[in-house]
């Protein structure tokens, strides 16, 4: 192991496989011939880290206070969410579906990882891992009760697959004992879970 | 038989992991690479997506999630040839070299 500790891509040292070594290659290389520049990938590097659920989570917060927005949120999401101000890739479509009483939705990729990171950031690891992708579409009952969701016998689960076309995020139900509190507080009771439908928003 | 990336419904008792692990520095890199070449045009989702299909079976199965990503971004970079497969080997024995 070298004892550079100048590159900015091996702060932890830690063995490298050869695809990571390879990644490194390809970047250093892009950035040599000039096709793309020496500070763009760090730049969006910081731009990930600025996304995650907290963003998601305003938006369920103004649906469940907007009636008039929760209508658009469901029937023309990409616009809904730009009018908070989050602006989606233009390659990938986002649906939003929502939870009610006789309805609760799970989002799942089976293909790969498709995931509103605009609006959730990065999905967790379990997300991309085969055991959820080939559980969710066959006994999403089970699986919602390994992330502690038991959900009332009456009501149907709807599993959503998306695609590299279209992202799903789940518009979960509010709570109980909610009334009067703030859209601020409400999105602090918005779980990530919540979103991907692997479990329920926080009660009060 | 389906492919090995149409996970949906392939039979396993394996319960899921809920851990998560922290990226390392040059998944940072990879994540970010792809939105770069995304935006300029070089690579879109569709493509990536289908570098990631196109590999071996063994390969696909073998490999961490940002490893699949690593093949796809060369596959769809030779293939358009932005870059040549022999200068990414040669500079991946430099990163080796230096850092390994």
């Amino acid at each position: 192991m070298s004892d550079d500790h100048s590159h900015p891509d091996l702060k932890h040292h830690v063995p490298l496989s050869e695809r990571a070594k390879r990644a490194i290659a390809i970047h250093r290389l892009l950035v040599a011939k000039g096709i793309i520049g020496p500070a763009e990938v760090e730049s969006v590097i910081d731009q990930v880290r600025t996304r995650s659920p907290a963003d998601g989570a305003k938006v369920v917060a103004r649906a469940w206070t907007d009636p008039a927005y929760k209508g658009r949120l469901l029937s023309d999401s990409r616009s809904a969410v730009l009018e908070l101000g989050y602006r989606l890739s233009r390659d990938a479509d986002l649906a939003v579906v929502e939870n009610t009483a006789g309805v609760h939705h799970l989002v799942v990729c089976t293909l790969c990882s498709c995931y509103p990171t605009a609006l959730l950031g990065p999905p967790p690891d379990w997300y991309k891992s085969f055991a959820y992708r080939q559980r969710a579409v066959v006994e999403p009952r089970a699986v919602l009760r390994e992330f502690g969701t038991e959900l009332d016998e009456c009501a149907r689960v709807r599993v959503v697959d998306s695609t590299a076309d279209l992202r799903y995020l789940v518009l979960p139900r509010r709570p109980g004992g909610t009334d009067g509190m703030s859209e601020v507080e409400l999105a602090g009771l918005v779980t990530r879970d919540s979103m991907v439908g692997v479990g329920e928003a926080k009660t009060p | 038989m389906p492919s090995v990336h149409d996970r949906g419904g392939m039979p396993t008792t394996e319960p899921i992991d809920r851990s998560s692990h922290e990226w390392a520095d040059w998944e940072h890199l990879v994540n970010a690479l792809v939105g770069v070449l995304r935006r300029r045009d070089l690579l879109n989702v569709d493509e990536l997506r289908r570098g990631i299909e196109a590999m071996s079976p063994p390969e696909y199965e073998a490999s961490t999630y940002y490893e699949r990503w690593s093949a796809s971004i060369e596959t769809i970079l030779v293939e358009k040839g932005i870059l040549s497969a022999d200068e990414i080997a040669e500079a991946a024995q430099e990163v080796d070299a230096r850092w390994g």
